[in-house]
This record gives structure tokens, C-alpha cells and sequence, in this order.
């Protein structure tokens, strides 16, 4: 399994001719039981693939949404191992939905990358991003994950010239990420005239299926960006719902799946309507 | 980790890929990532021109004020009764500490890059003192961060930098000190990617910055080593510095790390004691990680989370150190010691009275352990001691301690 959960995964939504809604929560965001609740969820509201973050105090490159929501994970007690707890608890029930960890370099520099793999693999995770490990410092962590069949994604960016995405396509498996914006998660809006060609980019450079993330929050926004790519992130949208449920006191699982199931429904359509 | 290897020319290093043995390197956003290529491009292009380095001469003499003095300090020697103690007159330079070096060197950096916008971020404000300072030279606009916390213990800089022109951003995430200060100045160069220069104020960071920031300030240690041998006819036994992100310290021990006869003592700030678990010794109290950009000591749970640093002096309040003093301590080359608030405090009164020098509490961390050094050393011996800035800033903090109100 692993990283062929995720082929599988883009094989048939290829087969289907619509793109992957790619959602992401941050483990034990508020608390590890709602997570779990949550991340059952996903499928069910129409998420094709899912990421999983796991929390880091020092997020550099996210937005005001995901650093809160890390935080709220942390305290709470969330961990990286409570992580893989919960993929392994999600794995249960579900063996087909591809699960992409994401989050920093140093829990997985301090648990050590084999051992990391292994747990991961073991948890039933089929792939990682790791926002601070660019190309230059990937291959003991590539290597690590590809003794335990899974993929690493190492993020294309609006600053990667055609050199740079050939660099990166070397050690990234899965499916290519573009990241849509320069900057942080959740601030900038992502504009589907530039994203297309550089999609094109990705594509022609990686031989792989295209997401793009950093910038989604509509389902306007997502349908556009679902016509030119092979899938769509939808992040800080999704962990803001977690945060406004806690505001007004009203249920998390139900405000986050029901944003799924907007964003899912016009990525589904979007290309019928084109 | 592979075991360390003691190099035959410490000079050699970081290697092509920013390494210190296994420290350093570039753990940044692929965003970022061209930049840093450009940034090291930048850098050697520099290095390898002449006129960019007699421009830096230039102003480093007649704008910073250098060479700083080797100030023979005659009344703490006798206080100790060891080793003579040699002081490196960094307080005196434009500024009032070290971080001009730096600043001064990259500003002419940036505008040989075309850069038109400066962010930095800074723990005590020294640092950001300096940056506005030179922006304000050079006309260029510049965006501070500072954590919160830090704003509030160091309004005087805060207000320097106003005055300099600069914008100061409060940073309220996380434990609202330096290392959040860091994280927001990273923030703001990923969105800011075209037309902004990220001047780091430690040497720390991914690279080239640790190589950069020391470079720019190894004048210390260069001056200083003519200096004592022009004076003393011969090199000194010890140099001691502080040690937070850890610049004062790499650029005053550089020029002596193949002087394998030089002892180098950095000390870490052991905030309410290393026992308390209330400190900033990543060294001495942390394992090795990866946080803003490099592999290095740093303090963290069993998770891999960042935990927070503390410290009395905020330019020390930050949980990481730069590689390549994790690099010298894993090699043996340097020892890294540490000195609690308590313990910097007294250094401030002691220097003050003794040598109507009032050193800032940064730089207090290191003449706290003056008196095992320059005992270990002995009478005879010479120890030189980076002071690496002034303590004007921190009069309302050792009122406080003294329980007085200015």
C-alpha cells in the first residue's frame, strides 16, 4: 500500500475526468477526539486525499489560521505520535483514502527519519511535506521514506524556475504541489490565470499529477482552480471553520465537513460546467 | 549524527552545502530557497570584489567608528588577582554594540542586490538599532520585528528605532520573543520575495547567513589579535564572549580558531539556573534540531517543540544557538559555559564600579565568568573579553533588580 494508495487514488479521478479535493486538518485541532471525528469524516463529505499536519511550535511559513491551530493542537497535548495514533485509528475503517502528513522538519529531525518512516508506514500514512526541507536538504529524508514505500512531495513554488522543479521532481513521488502564492498559508488568494501555466510547468517537469494549495478558499475559487489542475488543497479555510465553531459554540465536526462538502461539491462540478 | 572530526583548518568551513560537521545547512520554504541561492551568489560576487570591501572599510572607520579599542583593564585584573583582562571595546562603536559590523556589511550588500525594502528582526534591539540605523544611512525603507514581550522590556531601543525611521512590528505568536520575532521576519520574506533583503542579526539562520554574519564580523577578532600583539608581543591565552544567537562570539573567536594555544569560552545564559529548566543555554541544556533555516542546539520537549528560552537579557532570550559554535563544541575546539540573571547582574554593578564601564547584560553573562577563567589561565596570562555592547538600554532592568525606580 502507501504510496500506491495515492496512484490509485489520482488513477481513478482520472479515470472519472475531475480533479482530487485535497483537504487538510491539523491533528487534535481542538482536541484529538473531534480530530478523529473529523478526519472520519473527510471521505464521507468528499475529500479524495487528505493531509494530516502534525503541529509545530514554530510554523515560519503559515498564515494567522494553521499557527492557531497548531497551538490549539499543542495544547491540548497533540504530539507526533498522537499523529500516527490517529491515522492508525482513521486506517481502521478506511483503506483507500490516500492520508499526506505535512507539517516541519524538527519533530521528525528529533523522533530520526527511519524511525519516523517506519511508524508512519506502519500508521497506514502513504505520504509527507515538509515545508522547511527543501531539495538541497531532502535526500536522507527521501531515502528514509522510500524504504517504506512512501512518497515524499517536495513543494513547487511560483519562485522555482523550470531548473529548480526538474531538482525537485527527482525526489518527489505521489503527485507534484504546487504552492499557488508566495507567502503564507492562508493569506494571499490564489489567482487560477496565473496558476494555469504553471501548473503546465509542474506537469511537463514532474510527469505527475498537479495540486495547488496556499490561497483556496472558495468554492468559486476551488471549481476555478479544479479546471486547470489535477487537484486542489483547501487548508486555512477549513481549520478557520474549527475556530469560528469554537467562537460560537456551535459543532466543529459539523461546521469543517459541511465547508468540505461545499468546496468537494465544486470541485466535482467544475468541469462540467466548463 | 556522525562523530565529530576535529578539522585541520577550521577557517575550511561551512562546506558547499553551509555544513559545520553536521550543523548548519538551508532548511528553508522552496520559496525561499532561489533567494538563499542568490543571496550566496551575492555574497561571493562581494567577497571576491576589492571595491566592496574598501567600501565597507570606509564606512566601518569613519561612520562605526573602528578600530575599537583593546582596553587593558587594570582594576578587574587586580579585583581577580588572575590572568590580565583585556577588553574589546564593541560597546564604544556607532550604535553603542557589535551589530553594526554586521548590519553595515549587509546593507551594502543589499544594494549591490538591488534590494529595495529591509526587514531584520531583533531580541534586545541592538540589532535593530543598527538595521534602521543603516537604512536610515542608505535611505532604504525598514520593517523590525520584535516579539511583544521584548517591546515592553526595551522601549528605549524601541523608540531609537522610531526615531531612526523605522517601522517596529510587535509580534504577539507564541512566547512573543526573538525567536517569534524570526518567525514573522521569515513570514514577511516569503511574501516579500522580490524587492526584500532579510538582514539577520545573529549568525545563525540557514546559509549563507552564518557564514555571512561572522565574516562581517570577524573584524573583531582580527583587530583584536593585531591588537594584543602589538600590545603584549604575543596571543592571549583565553577569549571570552557571550554567547545567545552567538555573533559577538564567532566573530571575535574566528581569526583565532587555528591558534590552537587560544582557549574560547562562549557563555550561555542560564536565566533563573540551569536547574530551574528557566534558561537560554542551548548548548548546555538543549539537543540538536532544526529551527529557522539550520541545524543546531536547541532547547525542545521530547516531541521536537520549540520550547521557550529565558533569559534577563533579551539579545540572549532565544532558544537556538548559531552552528557552528554546536559544531565547535561538539569538536572540543571551543567550551561553552553559562551564567545565570543573578550572576550578570552583579558583572554589570562589578564593571561599572570598577571600570566605569556600563556593559549591557548580554555582554554581563560573560564577565560573570571572568573570575574562573582568569584563574584557570593564572597570573601571567592574558584573557581578552568581547564587550560587545553598552548598558545604557538596561538601566530600568537593573533598577528593577536593585529594587530602585528611575
Amino acid at each position: 500500500m502507501t504510496r500506491a494508495r495515492i496512484d490509485a487514488r489520482f488513477a481513478a479521478l482520472k479515470a472519472e475526468g475531475r480533479a482530487a479535493f485535497v483537504s487538510y486538518i491539523m491533528a487534535g485541532d481542538p482536541d484529538y477526539e473531534t480530530g478523529l471525528e473529523i478526519l472520519k469524516g473527510l471521505p464521507g463529505a468528499g475529500a479524495d486525499l487528505i493531509e494530516v499536519g502534525f503541529p509545530f511550535s514554530d510554523p515560519m511559513a503559515e498564515g494567522p489560521p494553521i499557527q492557531r491551530a497548531a497551538l490549539r493542537a499543542l495544547d491540548k497535548g497533540m504530539t507526533l505520535t498522537r499523529t500516527l495514533q490517529m491515522v492508525a485509528e482513521f486506517r481502521e475503517s478506511d483503506q483507500t483514502t490516500p492520508i499526506i502528513l505535512m507539517g516541519y522538519a524538527n519533530p521528525l529531525v528529533n523522533r530520526g527519519f527511519d524511525a519516523f518512516a517506519r511508524d508512519a508506514a506502519a500508521a497506514g500514512a502513504d505520504g509527507l511535506i515538509v515545508v522547511d526541507i527543501p531539495p538541497e536538504e531532502a535526500d536522507p529524508l527521501a531515502d528514509a521514506l522510500d524504504r517504506e514505500q512512501m512518497s515524499l512531495l517536495l513543494l513547487s513554488t511560483p519562485t522555482s524556475d523550470d531548473a529548480r522543479l526538474k531538482i525537485i521532481q527527482k525526489r518527489t513521488s505521489g503527485f507534484a504541489y504546487y504552492v499557488s502564492v508566495a507567502g503564507v498559508t492562508g493569506v494571499k488568494e490564489a489567482d487560477a490565470a496565473t496558476v494555469a501555466p504553471n501548473v503546465e510547468r509542474v506537469r511537463a517537469a514532474s510527469g505527475l499529477p498537479v495540486a495547488v494549495g496556499f490561497g483556496i478558499k472558495t468554492p468559486e475559487r476551488a471549481a476555478a482552480v479544479a479546471r486547470v489542475a489535477d487537484g486542489v488543497v483547501v487548508g486555512s479555510a477549513l481549520v478557520d471553520e474549527v475556530a469560528d465553531a469554537l467562537a460560537t459554540n456551535d459543532s466543529v465536526t459539523a461546521r469543517v465537513l459541511s465547508k468540505v462538502e461545499s468546496l468537494a461539491k465544486a470541485v466535482r462540478s467544475a468541469r462540467d460546467s466548463a | 549524527m556522525n562523530a565529530p572530526v576535529t578539522p585541520n583548518d577550521y577557517a575550511a568551513y561551512p562546506d558547499a552545502s553551509g555544513r559545520f560537521g553536521d550543523y548548519g545547512g538551508r532548511y528553508v520554504p522552496e520559496t525561499l530557497m532561489p533567494l538563499v541561492h542568490e543571496l550566496e551568489a551575492a555574497y561571493r560576487a562581494a567577497q571576491a570584489d576589492p571595491a566592496f570591501q574598501a567600501e565597507l572599510d570606509g564606512y566601518l572607520t569613519h561612520y562605526v567608528g573602528r578600530p575599537s579599542p583593546l582596553y587593558f583593564a587594570e582594576r578587574l585584573t587586580a579585583h581577580y588577582g588572575g590572568a590580565k583582562i583585556y577588553l574589546k571595546r564593541e560597546e564604544l562603536n556607532h550604535t553603542g554594540s557589535h551589530k553594526i559590523n554586521n548590519c553595515m556589511g549587509q546593507i551594502l550588500l543589499a544594494r549591490r542586490m538591488g534590494k529595495t525594502r529591509i526587514i531584520a528582526e531583533t531580541g534586545a534591539g541592538q540589532h535593530g538599532v543598527a538595521s534602521a540605523t543603516v537604512c536610515a544611512r542608505f535611505g532604504l525603507p525598514c520593517v523590525v520585528y520584535m516579539g511583544a514581550v521584548d517591546v515592553e522590556r526595551q522601549k528605549p531601543n524601541v523608540f531609537r528605532m522610531n526615531l531612526l525611521g523605522a517601522q517596529v512590528e510587535a509580534v504577539t505568536s507564541g512566547s512573543a520573543t526573538l525567536k517569534d520575532a524570526m518567525n514573522e521576519a521569515l513570514r514577511d520574506w516569503v511574501t516579500n520575495v522580490h524587492d526584500t533583503y532579510y538582514m539577520i542579526g545573529t549568525a545563525a539562520g540557514m546559509h549563507p547567513y552564518p557564514e555571512m554574519v561572522r565574516d562581517f564580523q570577524s573584524v573583531m577578532g582580527k583587530e583584536a589579535r593585531q591588537q594584543i600583539l602589538e600590545v603584549e608581543g604575543r596571543l592571549p591565552d583565553a577569549v571570552m564572549a557571550c554567547v545567545g544567537g552567538g555573533s559577538n562570539a564567532i566573530g571575535i573567536f574566528h581569526p583565532f580558531l587555528n591558534d590552537e594555544s587560544v582557549r574560547l569560552y562562549g557563555v550561555e545564559a542560564a536565566g533563573d539556573g540551569m536547574d530551574s529548566g528557566r534558561h537560554a543555554a542551548a548548548i548546555n541544556g538543549g539537543r540538536p534540531g532544526v529551527l529557522h533555516g539550520n541545524m543546531t542546539y536547541l532547547l525542545q520537549d521530547a516531541d521536537g517543540q520549540i520550547t521557550e528560552a529565558h533569559s534577563i537579557s533579551a539579545g540572549l532570550d532565544y532558544p537556538g544557538i548559531g552552528p557552528e559554535h554546536s559544531w565547535l563544541n561538539d569538536v572540543g575546539r571551543a567550551t561553552y559555559l553559562t551564567a545565570t540573571d543573578t550572576d550578570a547582574l552583579e558583572a554589570v554593578k562589578l564593571c561599572a564600579e570598577l571600570e566605569g564601564i556600563l556593559p549591557a547584560i548580554e555582554t554581563a553573562h560573560a564577565l560573570a565568568r571572568l573570575p574562573e577563567v582568569v584563574k584557570d589561565v593564572g597570573k601571567g596570562g592574558i584573557v581578552i573579553l568581547n564587550m560587545s555592547g553598552r548598558g545604557d538600554k538596561d538601566v530600568s532592568t537593573v533598577a528593577a533588580y536593585l529594587g530602585r525606580t528611575i
